[in-house]
């Protein structure tokens, strides 16, 4: 396979709080390719967003990444540590929008009501691409064109709140590509969208990669949206990834228990009317109460004693395969 | 956007309504009339007034009919600019007030430009910087601010410039120009007295104020459209001063709205301590002494300015916020 | 999104205590973390005991004049004497100058008076019983001889006498007033969210009226137009009313807003389905999930009360002399000739500063406390 486009190695993210360091990525690897969807999947608090901070380098006070590489091959061909550069520093602000960009959850919120969507686009183009006002309204209005929006030169002196939920997905999305980057970071992006502007959003975004090699990161707790979009999957537990690999041989042969719950969770059509939904017992413990041993040890089903409860599990497998479970060997 | 101005007016129109009704109840509240107090003078003075001419006063006045309509008459009389006259003052109650009116309406207006010229910096340092020494300073000192009522803030500043400078610093002329007409050099020594009991009057607005916006201001920081906002790259200064701190505005402007009579009120009494020529004074005095003409007409000037002021508040608050001019309001 | 994990939550030994709990119970518990709220609270107990105390902890005679010991500056009290725990003050001695013969009274370092605890001196009544003893007085006095801790005023009165009466007044004005802006506030404000419609926005209207209203000059204007001939209690009951009157606009707007919010909530739409009367709603659902948000509102009103009775009276126009109160007590620092003859007369502002403060910061806490699960 090609060289990833990026890179994420040991990534630790630390939130020092007066209760204690709480570790909300701890340990994480993921690699990202250029024109492939992977999909970062878990339960809510596993670390999936802080992830996604991390690599842009907006992580909120009191977090700061306090580990590992986040190593990016840029526009230009020249790889960069993101880690070891200060999250406030220009040249950070110079990766974040041309070379990653986002696209989040609540697209109401996630716009300011007080300037018209044209003003929001516009500003990151003009910063970054240096071009006149007109022309980048041009680019802004054509932007709009490509990912739906009807009658984009009207629509670009409207306000956020004048737009319904999915238009101001497909605007936010216009956004995050205003200036040609090569990953999108996609947080939860239609968990606030209905059934149908869902597909339609995710549809847009499939052929946006297909058109441009778009490499993008999913974050989803929806195994569904996974199946759907993603080539590469990562299931998080408590900011780590324990289990990496294509998703056709995850949904085919999930190797952690883990992940096998998660797919157990999915309701079916086939399934028999009126069973239970298996759920995964207990819940998420808190990432400042981390169980020692495997993390998901007091929750597994197929838990092999004492040594799961003591002992980290490494990462063993083989090619893209990754997973972190005594289950299949690695115990010491 | 229409329907906006025109409720802010209708509104405007209530209010000074009822002000005018409150300013004539004051006027007419004490026992006795207007015609009382002029015989009672009239007698203090040596000359006596026969009970016919005093009916023929009550006539002419209308004191003889029901309250509706000697209110009217008054409203009548008010838009023809005719206030009355001063019992105490023996003279027509515009010409007592003279400039003292514009005077009270510079000291707030000069008050509001100080309280928005500081609480909106500070209430921005204060919320980014939140828990930095800088912000517990601001704290500490907005504390006192709101706990200091203002006139007692002016009786110390008035008690240590005095034992410190052996000077008052009450006024807003020198003695040299207090009597004369107004000139390019009274304007100036205006401009140099008026910041002191300006800053007096603003300190409570200010500390108030810093509070809203630092408590709005970190409400907005934590909003996923900052989150937006840095993923396009912008520096942290331009995030925060474009996007959040211009959504703290609103609450903060709306709260100027309210800050006007606020100020209005906070002038009346500081300016008995510090001894400034505004109208403060004179109602006071006019109340204690029982000069009603006076003591009304002054409420419902005052009150009228307040009502302009907020009026042209509410519009400064539409100007910014585009969810009103759209008419979602 | 929020970082669920940079919420605190109590470690899972309290949870099952935390789970169970009730709102106010919550509410409480947030509360005490707030130190410096609670520190007011103590404090504004203290003061509220020492207001109901006030006839107690007086030395003298608050209304009582005496020419003699006009502006006597503030006495220490000596703790110790012929090596032993025997409180004293000096006494006081008339000496006439000699340019303008004036007699005045001066500090006899010569002569110690001695005080005694529980002493007997002028009759009051506390909780209906009717007593003559006090915290502490003087044993061997002569007539002109007091513990003038605070100093006395231009008529020879007690200033620390006085302000513990004033405490008093001024203190419980400021809790009628609340309570009278609370009933107002709450029923309209509840009206107003409850029926919606045109009542809303006659109401909504209503207070906006009155916030506009610059309320300093109505206040004189009105308390100025009360009689003269009426009672001290009378004045006191009116300028309460004129005070509440104009001040009950931001309980009806809290109450309506949190009324408007909470009728969003599911817990109340499970209560209507459940077939729950609207009363039943109100009162056992809705309301006690906002008594800590009146409760703050309130601790935030009565500085404001307060204020406002300082400072009518302060300009004369509120409590008038024989009632004492912090605002007819600042009157008489009105003046700056006579405070830089008397500058003690200022202390009656230490008090009045402390009980708005701590009002301010009990507020503050409280309203942080209020959103227990937030």
């Amino acid at each position: 396979m090609a060289e990833p486009l990026l890179s994420v190695r040991g990534l630790r993210t630390h939130f020092e709080t007066p209760e204690g360091t709480i570790r909300a990525v701890d340990d994480l690897d993921f690699d990202v390719f250029e024109g492939r969807t992977l999909g970062v999947v878990g339960e809510s608090g596993c670390g999936k967003s802080v992830a996604a901070r991390s690599v842009l380098g907006i992580v909120e006070k009191p977090g700061r990444v306090v580990g590992g590489r986040i190593l990016l091959r840029t526009h230009a061909g020249d790889t960069l540590d993101l880690a070891a550069l200060p999250q406030d520093s220009a040249a950070y602000r110079a990766i974040r929008g041309p070379e990653i960009a986002l696209v989040f959850q609540e697209p109401m919120a996630s716009f300011s009501q007080y300037y018209t969507i044209g003003n929001q686009i516009t500003e990151a183009i003009r910063l970054h691409l240096r071009l006149s006002r007109s022309a980048a309204r041009a680019r802004a209005i054509e932007l709009l064109d490509m990912v739906g929006v009807p009658q984009p030169s009207r629509r670009i002196d409207e306000y956020p709140f004048q737009l319904s939920g999915g238009l101001r997905q497909r605007v936010m999305i216009a956004m995050a590509l205003a200036c040609d980057p090569r990953i999108l970071i996609a947080d939860e992006p239609t968990t606030a969208l209905d059934v149908t502007t869902q597909a339609q959003i995710l549809d847009l975004l499939r052929e946006l990669q297909a058109k441009r090699g778009l490499a993008i990161i999913l974050i989803t707790h929806d195994m569904g949206v996974i199946a759907e979009m993603a080539h590469d999957v990562a299931v998080m537990y408590l900011g780590r990834a324990v289990e990496t690999g294509p998703v056709a041989d995850i949904f085919a042969a999930p190797a952690h228990p883990y992940t096998r719950a998660l797919l157990r969770s999915i309701p079916t059509v086939l399934a028999k009317p009126r069973t239970h939904l298996p759920t995964i017992a207990g819940s998420i413990p808190m990432p400042s109460a981390r169980p020692a041993g495997c993390a998901f040890s007091p929750r597994c089903s197929e838990v092999l004693g004492d040594v799961c409860r003591q002992t980290e599990p490494p990462a063993i497998g083989e090619g893209a395969r990754s997973v972190r479970c005594f289950l299949h060997g690695g115990a010491p | 956007m229409i329907t906006f101005v025109v409720r802010r007016l209708l509104l405007a129109i209530v209010t000074t309504w009822l002000i005018s009704v409150l300013s004539f109840a004051i006027i007419q509240l004490p026992p006795g009339d207007f015609v009382d107090t002029y015989i009672a003078q009239m007698a203090a003075s040596g000359s006596s007034v026969s009970a016919q001419a005093a009916e023929a006063m009550r006539k002419m006045y209308g004191l003889d009919r029901p309250f509706y309509v000697q209110y009217g008459k008054w409203v009548g009389r008010i838009v023809h600019g005719d206030f009355g006259e001063s019992m105490e003052w023996r003279r027509p109650v515009l010409e007592v007030i003279g400039d003292r009116l514009w005077l009270t309406v510079l000291l707030a207006f000069a008050a509001l430009i100080i309280t928005w010229g500081l609480a909106l910096p500070i209430g921005i340092y204060s919320a980014v910087r939140q828990y930095s020494i800088g912000d517990y300073l601001f704290t500490l000192v907005g504390f006192v601010g709101i706990a200091v009522p203002n006139f007692l803030l002016a009786l110390v500043l008035m008690y240590f410039s005095f034992r410190w400078f052996g000077a008052s610093v009450g006024g807003l002329f020198s003695a040299k120009y207090s009597l004369l007409p107004w000139s390019w050099g009274k304007v100036w020594d205006l401009m140099k007295h008026l910041p002191l009991p300006a800053v007096v009057l603003a300190l409570g607005g200010t500390a108030q104020l810093v509070r809203i916006m630092r408590a709005n201001l970190l409400d907005e920081l934590r909003r996923p459209y900052v989150v937006t906002a840095r993923a396009k790259g912008l520096t942290e200064t331009r995030v925060v001063l474009k996007y959040p701190v211009r959504a703290a505005l609103n609450p903060f402007a709306s709260n100027i709205a309210y800050l006007f009579p606020f100020l209005v009120s906070g002038s009346v009494i500081i300016s008995i301590v510090l001894g400034l020529p505004t109208v403060g004074p004179l109602l006071v005095e006019a109340l204690i002494s029982q000069d009603m003409f006076l003591a009304g007409s002054i409420v419902l000037l005052l009150g009228v300015l307040t009502v302009i002021g907020t009026f042209i508040s509410d519009l400064v608050l539409m100007w910014v916020d585009p969810r009103l001019r759209q008419g979602m309001g | 999104m929020r970082l669920p994990f940079t919420r605190r939550k109590p470690a899972p030994s309290k949870a099952e205590r935390y789970a169970t709990a009730t709102q106010l119970q919550l509410t409480w518990w947030r509360f005490c973390r707030h130190r410096l709220a609670v520190v007011s609270l103590i404090v504004l107990l203290l003061a509220y005991t020492a207001a109901i105390m006030a006839d107690f902890l007086a030395t003298t005679d608050p209304h009582q004049t005496n020419a003699a010991t006009s502006y006597i500056e503030p006495q220490a009290i000596h703790w110790f004497d012929n090596g032993g725990f025997h409180p004293f003050v000096y006494g006081l001695k008339g000496a006439r100058d000699m340019r303008t013969f004036k007699l005045s009274y001066k500090v006899d370092t010569s002569r110690k008076v001695y005080l005694d605890l529980f002493a007997h001196n002028y009759d009051y009544s506390l909780f209906g019983f009717r007593t003559d003893i006090h915290l502490f007085g003087l044993r061997n006095a002569n007539r002109n001889d007091g513990i003038y801790i605070l100093g006395t005023d231009q008529l020879g009165r007690d200033l620390w006498s006085r302000l513990a009466v004033a405490t008093r007044v001024s203190l419980f004005i400021g809790l009628v007033g609340v309570s009278i802006s609370l009933f107002l506030g709450v029923i309209l404000g509840g009206v107003s969210a409850i029926y919606g419609g045109w009542i809303d926005i006659l109401v909504q209207r209503m207070i906006e009226v009155v916030r506009s209203m610059p309320t300093i000059p109505l206040w004189l204007g009105l308390s100025a137009a009360m009689p003269s001939s009426w009672s001290v209690t009378q004045v006191y009951l009116a300028i309460t009313i004129i005070i509440s009157l104009l001040s009950w606009t931001d309980l009806a707007r809290t109450v309506r807003g949190k009324f408007l919010s909470l009728r969003e909530e599911d817990f109340v739409l499970a209560a209507e389905l459940a077939g729950a009367s609207q009363a039943r709603i109100i009162f056992f659902h809705m309301l006690p999930s906002f008594t800590s948000h009146i409760i703050a509102a309130v601790s935030l009103a009565l500085p404001a009360m307060i204020i406002s009775e300082t400072s009518l009276s302060f300009l004369g126009l509120g409590l008038r002399p024989p009632a004492i109160s912090w605002g007819v007590l600042l009157q008489d620092a009105q003046n700056v000739q006579t405070l830089v003859l008397a500058p003690w007369l200022l202390t009656v502002a230490v008090p009045v500063i402390i009980v708005i403060l701590a009002f301010n910061f009990l507020g503050d806490g409280l309203r942080d406390a209020a959103d227990p699960y937030g």
